[in-house]
């Protein structure tokens, strides 16, 4: 510290009793007035903004701000959002007026992500993991000037809370980076209450804005189509198939650790897992990542010790949030920052999905399978890279849409880092996993090559036309730590 | 080669994932064929040749047929433009 060590005693300067402070009352936070709060955040061209998700397709902050930014004719921002909706359709003319020039974001659904594949930004699409937009944010990579926050309750200091309010979305933990190293942060919240606000996510000494609103959206939003067990008997095939490969892999004894996604053959694979732990008397430590009702039934039931909560995937999370002690919130960084020690180390198991799967075991979730912006890593790289097994999960037939091919469309997750995919026609181990590859023929699986998995899916639906992409880069599948795994290309119209 | 003649308004198959919707009906004098397919831009010139094969199989050489794909596979699709030409040449039962 040069400060100690460099004091020059006749430098210090004493305060006058004339300069002594005066027990003075602080500005107030609160406004209802957006072009004031505009006035004094002075946004100016080129900068960056950011906006959290966990009202999914029910949040209507990132239109509300982005169009106000648009009013105020600001151009050539770069939008940091964690991830984008259908209901952000609405931010395709702010695309091609210059408003938004790029975007940074983990998932993008709906006919923002197709306008962007056809050209529509003028800049780039930087397409993260969860883990590695923390990482971009609290390393200074990617600098914020203004974050805001959709609030589901705030006091009139900024202590925001996840759980009150009548658009409460459970835990925050997408926007703890934003709140941390934004430049400013502005908390846009439907629900003022008394102070202090708690359990708060981000507290009032981050928080230098309050924003009152008449809504931040709709929380019957956040339930997205996929968080459903999937009654298709296909699916409940591959569900058990995993089960059988999870416990051939050894990982399934006491204390294991368990995370999956909202699909449906993921939830599967949930509830069969219960039934296999209450049948086999086994206790694991934690699940972790987006929670759904599922996992915590199984947390209040003893099945795990606590859950690690990014994101209540349903309502009944958020009331679990709310009640019980040991489901516990998990910033992104916790989490999946690559450059820090995270929950996604400790994981054994991790259920996820692919879009596309190549022979080298790469996997995209980013574009479907007209090519266009229809997804992204969220914690898909993270989980792949730091759990022992994981395991993807897919159809190989469904709508003869190709699921294994010699190259994705885009890779999100590196092959390197996934180890099995279980299909309804057989289990392909990647063979950089020897070990697999011998406990499950060991267990009788149905083990086979994926080459030979291809081959056949091929004789029976014909092979695919390749999807037509321009030369002209959009985009980057950016990996976890920050270099570039893939490019992004505008489609063909 | 026999030959079928389509004389109602006839469909079969369904509009869910993996399946396909046949519709027939009488012809102008030859096969007007229209395709809306999930994956037509992977597989729109497959499942040409399959629905055109079929009805040539089948003896229809005069038809409007609209189908609506789901992702149906090869067995799906003729067996389905199948059942739409038996029921579109049926005669009435009095």
């Amino acid at each position: 510290m040069d400060y100690l060590n460099n004091i020059d005693l006749d430098s210090i300067k004493i305060i006058d009793k004339s300069e002594y402070p005066t027990k003075g009352i602080k500005k107030d936070k609160v406004t209802n007035d957006i072009d004031n709060l505009f006035k004094e955040l002075n946004i100016h061209d080129g900068a960056v903004v950011s906006f959290h998700h966990h009202l999914r397709n029910g949040d209507s902050v990132t239109n509300l701000i982005m169009k106000h930014i648009q009013k105020l004719g600001i151009k050539d921002i770069t939008l940091v959002a964690s991830s984008l909706f259908p209901t952000n359709k609405e931010l395709i003319p702010l695309l091609k007026d210059g408003t938004i020039k790029n975007i940074v974001t983990s998932y993008i659904s709906g006919e923002l992500g197709e306008a962007i594949s056809q050209g529509e930004l003028k800049g780039y699409i930087i397409m993260q993991s969860h883990g590695g937009r923390a990482r971009s944010i609290l390393n200074g990579e990617i600098e914020i000037d203004v974050a805001f926050i959709a609030s589901p309750s705030s006091d009139n200091k900024g202590n925001i809370s996840g759980v009150n309010g009548i658009n409460s979305c459970g835990t925050l933990g997408y926007a703890i980076a934003d709140s941390m190293m934004a430049k400013k942060v502005v908390a846009v919240t439907d629900s003022l209450v008394e102070y202090p606000n708690y359990p708060a996510d981000i507290t009032e000494d981050y928080v230098d804005h309050i924003l009152l609103v008449d809504s931040i959206g709709l929380k019957s939003g956040i339930v997205s189509g996929t968080t459903m067990i999937t009654k298709d008997p296909i699916g409940l095939k591959i569900a058990k198939d995993t089960l059988k490969v999870m416990e051939a892999s050894g990982l399934l004894k006491d204390g294991f650790s368990f995370q999956s996604g909202a699909g449906g053959i993921s939830l599967a694979v949930t509830s069969f897992l219960r039934e296999y732990m209450i049948e086999n008397n086994l206790k694991g430590s934690f699940a972790s990542g987006g929670i759904t009702g599922y996992l915590t039934d199984m947390l209040e039931e003893g099945l795990f010790d606590a859950l690690f909560d990014v994101q209540c995937f349903d309502l009944q999370a958020i009331e679990s949030l709310k009640k019980n002690p040991n489901h516990l919130r998990m910033s992104a960084s916790q989490y999946g920052n690559p450059e820090v020690s995270t929950v996604v180390d400790n994981l054994d198991i991790v259920i996820l999905g692919a879009t596309e799967i190549d022979t080298n075991f790469n996997v995209n979730v980013t574009t479907g399978s007209h090519g266009m912006l229809m997804g992204g890593s969220g914690g898909h790289q993270d989980t792949a890279a730091g759990s022992k097994l994981s395991i993807i999960v897919s159809k190989l037939f469904s709508s003869r849409i190709p699921l294994i091919k010699d190259r994705v469309d885009v890779i999100t997750t590196p092959g390197s880092t996934v180890d099995v995919l279980v299909t309804e026609r057989g289990i392909c181990v990647n063979p950089l996993r020897q070990d697999l590859i011998e406990k499950f023929k060991e267990a009788k699986l149905n083990v086979v090559d994926i080459n030979e998995l291809k081959a056949y899916s091929e004789k029976i639906m014909g092979v695919a036309k390749p999807i037509e992409k321009t030369e002209r880069v959009i985009g980057f599948s950016e990996y976890r730590d920050g270099r570039i795994i893939d490019y992004i290309y505008e489609v063909k119209r | 080669m026999h030959e079928t003649k389509i004389t109602k308004m006839a469909k079969a198959g369904s509009v869910e994932s993996n399946d396909i919707l046949v519709m027939i009906s009488p012809g102008e004098g030859k096969i007007d064929l229209e395709i809306e397919s999930v994956v037509y831009n992977q597989y729109g010139d497959d499942i040409r040749k399959t629905i055109l094969d079929t009805l040539q199989e089948e003896g229809v050489t005069d038809a409007k047929v609209i189908v609506k794909d789901k992702g149906a596979l090869d067995f799906t699709i003729r067996a389905r433009v199948k059942a739409c030409v038996k029921r579109g040449s049926e005669q009435d039962e009095l």
